[in-house]
Parts: C-alpha cells; sequence; structure tokens
C-alpha cells in the first residue's frame, strides 16, 4: 500500500516536471525573442533587458531559473499587460474555481440520483428516458452547449441575464459544464449499481426487512461509489477544458476566459504559466482520485 | 457406377466390401443430408447482431445521409464555400447576412428578369458566402480530420503496442513507462500548447509546400494527435496481444519457425482485430470533438477554409442578430459526434468478443 502511495506520488511529480519542460522548450522553439519589434530596438538596450530578464544565458540555465521561480511561485510578467502572472492567477482563479466545484457538485449529486434511478427502473420509462438523455448530453461538446443555452436561455427566452461582474448568475454556466460529467457518473452509477445489486449481502438485507430506500442508501450505493471514484479525474479534467469555453462564451473573466484571451494575443509568458498551472490541477486530481480509490477499496491491485 | 458391373469374387474371410449391398442416394436423399444453414462467421454473426440494433442502424443510415450530402452537395449548389454570391458575373454585394431561403436585392432584380437562382438554403454569411455551402464544407473537414486523426493513432498505437506486447520483459517495461507518462499528461491543454507553439514554428517552414493549402493549424493538429492520443491505443493492444501470445496455435506457430513479425501479422493481430476496429471506431467521434473544440477556440483551420466548429465560433458575433448561423453547425456537430457514437457502442455489442454468450 505504502509503496504504491509513494510509486504513484513519485509519478504525479515526474509528470508535473515534464508538463514544465515540455511547455518551457516548446515556446523556445518559438522564433523571435520578446523584445524583437518592428523598429528594432537599440542593441545596448537590448542586452541590458535581456541580460536583466536572463535571456543572455543558455537555455538550460534559462529553464532551471524558470523552475525555481515556479516553485517560489512566481511565472513572470504577461507581455501584453506587463502585470505580475501570479496576480493574474489568483485574481481569475477564485472564480472559476468557483464555477468548477458546482459544476462537479452538479454533476455527482444528479449523476448517482439519476444512476440509481435507472438501476432500479431498469427496462422501466424512466431508465429508458435518463439513458437516452445521457446518450445526447455526452455527444454534445460543451461550447456547442454553452453558446445554444446562452442563445435560447438569454437572448430569447430572457430567462437569465448575461453575465455581469456585479450580478454573477452562475445557473446557466453550470449546466453547461455539468451535463457531460454528470451523463457519465449516470452511465457509470448505473452499471455498477446493477451489479451490487445482484449481491448476496443485498439480498440479506432485504430479507431482514430492510426498507428499499435504506438498502439503496446505505448498502448498495455505498459500493457503487468505488467505480465513480476513478471519474473524479477525468471530470476534473474535463470540467478545467470546458471551463475554458464556457467562460469564454459566458464572458466570465476567469482563468479559463483569460487562457482563451491569452493565446489569441499570442501572451506566451501567461500561456505557459496557465497551461501548466491547470496542467497541475489535472494530475492532482488524477492523484487523488487514484490514492482515495486504493484506500477504499485495498481489493484492487494495481501492479 | 453401373449395376451389372463385375465384381472380384470376394476371398473367404477378407474385408472386402460387398457392394451389392449398397446403392446409390437418390437427390431426394442427398438433400436431406445438406446442412440446414449456412455456416455463419464471425464477421457475418456480428452484422447480423447488428442490424437487430436499431439505435446503430439508425445512426449509420444518418451517417451514410450526411456522407452522401457532403458528396453530392458541391456538384448540385453553384456557389463555393470561400467566393462571394456574383450575379450575372458581378459580385453582389447585398447578399450580405440572408435569412433561410431569402434573395439579396440584386437576386431578386435576376429573377423579375426571369433568371433562375438557386436558393440560399442556410442563408448567407457577412462575407456574402452561401452558408449552406460553408457548413457542408466544414462538415467534410471536420469529418476528414477525424478519419485521419483516427488513421494516425490506430497506426502509431499498433505498432507501438504490438511491438512491447510482443517483445516483453524490459522493452515492455520501459515501453509501457513511456506510456504511462504520455497517458497521465493533460492532453487537452497540451494539445492547445503544442498548436500555439507548432503553428508558429511551421508557418515559415510550409510556406510554398504543398501543406500550406491544408493549414498549418491542420498539420499541427495532426502531429499532436500522433504524438499524444495513441498512447490508449498502444494500451489497447499490448492488453490483447499479452492474453493471446500464451495460445497454443502462437506456440505451433513458433515450433514451425514463424519469425516474430509473420507471428505478430498473421496470428496475432487478426484475433484482436475486432476490438481494435471498435476502438478505432469511437476514436473518431472523439477527434471530431478535439479538432471542433481547436477550431473553436480559434486555433482550427486555416481561413477561408470552414470547420463546424471555426463556423459556430464565427456565429457568436452575430448569435443574437442571426442565430440560426450557430444553430446549423452546432446540429450538424453533434448529429454526427451522436450518430458514430452510437454506431460504435452497436458495434461493440456486435463484434466483442468478451461481450458474447
Amino acid at each position: 500500500m505504502l509503496r504504491y502511495f509513494v510509486s504513484r506520488i513519485l509519478l504525479a511529480i515526474l509528470t508535473v516536471f515534464i508538463i514544465i519542460a515540455i511547455t518551457f522548450f516548446a515556446m523556445n522553439a518559438i522564433p523571435g525573442g520578446p523584445f524583437d519589434s518592428e523598429k528594432a530596438p537599440d542593441p545596448v538596450v537590448k542586452a541590458v533587458l535581456e541580460q536583466r530578464y536572463n535571456l543572455d544565458k543558455p537555455v538550460w540555465q534559462q529553464f532551471l531559473i524558470y523552475v525555481g521561480n515556479i516553485l517560489h511561485g512566481d511565472f513572470g510578467v504577461s507581455l501584453k499587460t506587463g502585470r505580475s502572472i501570479t496576480q493574474t492567477i489568483r485574481e481569475s482563479f477564485g472564480i472559476s474555481a468557483k464555477l468548477g466545484l458546482m459544476a462537479a457538485l452538479v454533476a455527482v449529486v444528479f449523476g448517482l440520483t439519476f444512476g440509481s434511478i435507472a438501476a432500479l427502473t431498469r427496462s422501466g420509462w424512466s431508465d429508458r428516458l435518463i439513458i437516452f438523455f445521457t446518450t445526447l448530453m455526452v455527444s454534445v461538446p460543451s461550447f456547442v452547449l454553452a453558446t445554444l443555452l446562452l442563445l435560447v436561455f438569454c437572448l430569447q427566452l430572457k430567462w437569465f441575464p448575461v453575465w455581469s461582474q456585479s450580478r454573477p448568475n452562475y445557473v446557466l454556466p453550470v449546466i453547461a459544464l455539468s451535463m457531460s460529467p454528470m451523463a457519465y457518473i449516470t452511465r457509470l452509477t448505473k452499471s455498477s449499481m446493477l451489479d451490487v445489486l445482484g449481491q448476496d449481502y443485498i439480498r440479506t438485507a432485504v430479507s431482514k426487512g430492510v426498507s428499499q430506500f435504506w438498502v439503496v442508501a446505505k448498502h448498495a450505493l455505498r459500493n457503487a461509489l468505488i467505480p465513480v471514484i476513478t471519474y473524479v479525474g477525468p471530470m476534473v479534467a474535463y470540467i478545467v477544458t470546458g471551463s475554458l469555453v464556457v467562460e469564454s462564451v459566458f464572458t466570465i473573466g476567469g482563468l479559463g476566459g483569460k487562457f482563451i484571451t491569452s493565446i489569441n494575443n499570442r501572451d506566451y509568458p501567461l500561456i505557459m504559466a496557465t497551461t501548466i498551472f491547470l496542467a497541475v490541477l489535472m494530475v492532482l486530481a488524477t492523484l487523488l482520485s487514484d490514492l482515495v480509490y486504493k484506500l477504499v477499496d485495498p481489493r484492487i491491485n494495481f501492479d | 457406377m453401373t449395376e451389372n458391373r463385375e465384381f472380384p469374387k470376394k476371398q473367404l474371410l477378407s474385408l472386402q466390401l460387398d457392394l451389392s449391398k449398397f446403392e446409390a442416394a437418390t437427390d431426394e436423399e442427398k438433400a436431406q443430408a445438406v446442412v440446414m444453414r449456412e455456416s455463419t462467421t464471425f464477421f457475418k454473426d456480428g452484422m447480423r447482431k447488428l442490424r437487430k440494433n436499431p439505435l446503430a442502424m439508425g445512426s449509420l443510415v444518418v451517417l451514410i445521409l450526411i456522407i452522401l450530402l457532403i458528396t453530392i452537395a458541391p456538384k448540385v449548389v453553384p456557389y463555393t464555400y470561400d467566393g462571394m454570391i456574383t450575379v450575372n458575373g458581378k459580385r453582389d454585394k447585398t447578399a450580405k447576412n440572408l435569412a433561410p431561403f431569402t434573395y439579396s436585392k440584386n437576386e431578386q432584380a435576376a429573377i423579375e428578369a426571369g433568371e433562375e437562382i438557386f436558393p440560399h438554403i442556410f442563408g448567407t454569411d457577412e462575407l456574402c458566402r452561401d452558408y449552406f455551402m460553408r457548413v457542408i464544407y466544414g462538415t467534410r473537414v471536420s469529418l476528414i480530420v477525424g478519419l485521419f486523426a483516427s488513421l494516425i493513432v490506430l497506426v502509431i498505437g499498433l505498432l507501438y503496442g504490438s511491438i512491447s506486447g510482443y517483445a516483453g520483459g524490459k522493452v515492455d517495461i520501459i515501453m509501457m513507462r513511456i506510456v504511462d507518462i504520455i497517458y497521465s499528461l493533460p492532453d487537452t491543454l497540451m494539445v492547445i500548447l503544442l498548436s500555439v507553439v507548432l503553428s508558429a514554428v511551421l508557418s515559415d517552414a510550409l510556406t510554398g509546400t504543398i501543406f500550406q493549402k491544408v493549414g498549418v493549424n491542420m498539420i499541427s493538429l495532426f502531429i499532436v494527435f500522433g504524438l499524444l492520443y495513441w498512447v490508449g491505443m498502444a494500451r489497447l493492444v499490448r492488453g490483447q496481444i499479452l492474453t493471446l501470445k500464451n495460445n497454443e496455435y502462437i506456440l505451433a506457430a513458433k515450433a514451425l519457425g514463424s519469425s516474430s513479425g509473420r507471428i505478430i501479422w498473421k496470428h496475432i493481430l487478426p484475433n484482436c482485430m475486432s476490438v481494435i476496429f471498435i476502438s478505432t471506431a469511437l476514436q473518431v467521434p472523439s477527434a471530431i470533438f478535439t479538432e471542433s473544440y481547436l477550431s473553436f477556440i480559434g486555433l482550427g483551420v486555416q481561413v477561408p477554409m470552414p470547420s463546424l466548429g471555426s463556423l459556430a465560433n464565427a456565429a457568436r458575433s452575430g448569435i443574437s442578430s442571426y442565430p440560426y448561423k450557430l444553430v446549423f453547425p452546432s446540429v450538424m456537430i453533434c448529429l454526427i459526434v451522436l450518430s458514430c457514437n452510437l454506431l460504435g457502442d452497436g458495434l461493440r455489442d456486435a463484434f466483442d468478443p468478451k461481450l458474447r454468450r
């Protein structure tokens, strides 16, 4: 167990390091430096600037300096605004995290509920309806869902206000982000619930007179949850990548929206920083779900 | 054989048959011996199961209709995806942002003058181009990208996975560690990052070659797929090969002196083909998904070439005035991905040996 934990954590650290390396060297391969502009600056000024930002050193030294800075929480400055990127991330991540957590919560709660209902009413009309709905939702990309929701409920029906900083309305963005993970969780819950319901201990519980609600809530759901835990990592990845487009569709000033803007502006330091930050987030989520999976079900053998 | 033919005389105690005790079967008797049902092969059986699945067949029909539409429409509709609409050989600047099935002022005048003008089925866009043709070409681009990307994934994953699985031992461990690491990279973020970088790096290198027409972003998309997305396929192939390579017929082939390449190609791959085939089929919608996602955030195909994602993205700017421009490409993406997914599920149910009873 301990050995698995250590090796898993080491793999995660290695992954983070590789992500930083790929990001750094890929960005370095782009031709042109930050101080090349149409009107060539004075070579002396350029040399001073390059020395100040360590651009005169060999690439591997620059890389080590960059990694060192990241470990100290310093991502450098944005090319376009000249502001500290760490500051930008700190300001904009809050709103994204709030959005993401709400979407994850909605996905898990409704996914588990619908999955259980589908498993219990197997082949009934509610099961068919739920499965039809989830199949549909898995096939709709988040950006399509987001733009269609915006079109129908914000602009045509005017049920929800357009996003504004002072009066944020999270309903539509959360729906757009949570539908696809919810559909996956529903399917996962349904199949694992069907497995569990056939087990002997469920029959025991039923025969000793436990009501159906408690059989499901206490015995079945708890064990049916285990496969769902593995989906936490992919779900975080989906929500993070989905939030990039959803935030820019609803013009939410979160980290995802900033990332898309930085791509369109070709603001390389900001792209690097956001990529690394979000990637580390995803790696951590996967690590966490793997470790929890192992903790709740020690029968699982990964080797 | 005639009845009155002379037989050698039967020797005492010999086992020679006395043929006079036998008679030829009549046609009726022969008919009884014919096997009642044609023997079914794995493929035929799978197809039979697939045909019984209404969802999968429906999706297949939808996909075939879409493919027919995108091959026939460019031949029937007289507009192009990148040219302005012309009336009497002149560019028609009044044909801007037309609603579906409406005509511009100049076109109306031409119709009154007795000319026949092909209707703009989806209207026109802000640069006076026929929107139907743009959606058609967008669908073409998206489907082709999906197919090509899946093929790249298939080839690389198949090679890597079969080498790793067949070689075993240290080679396998090292190859699979590499796969583990690539697998744990967050793919979408890396795709975005590499697309940004590659489009900046390659744009100079590609000018003047045939690749320029395809577009830098498209090439980088394929490269990214080749770099990152094959790992799932490689794992799948390796797993299949590990279970297959301990079978007796592999041992027999080895004992007969077959080379490793021949064993992989002739004995192992045909046996895991169905699983690989299904997984490739399911890769297509996910590749279309990724392509439209990248196009949507502005990293897709080169303008004026449309793709469904970039059309949806472009439609966002006029979303309140021309909502139908958003609806057409969005519905198309959903339709393609949905029917690919349903068909893939149907194929898995029909062909996956693990699910067979």
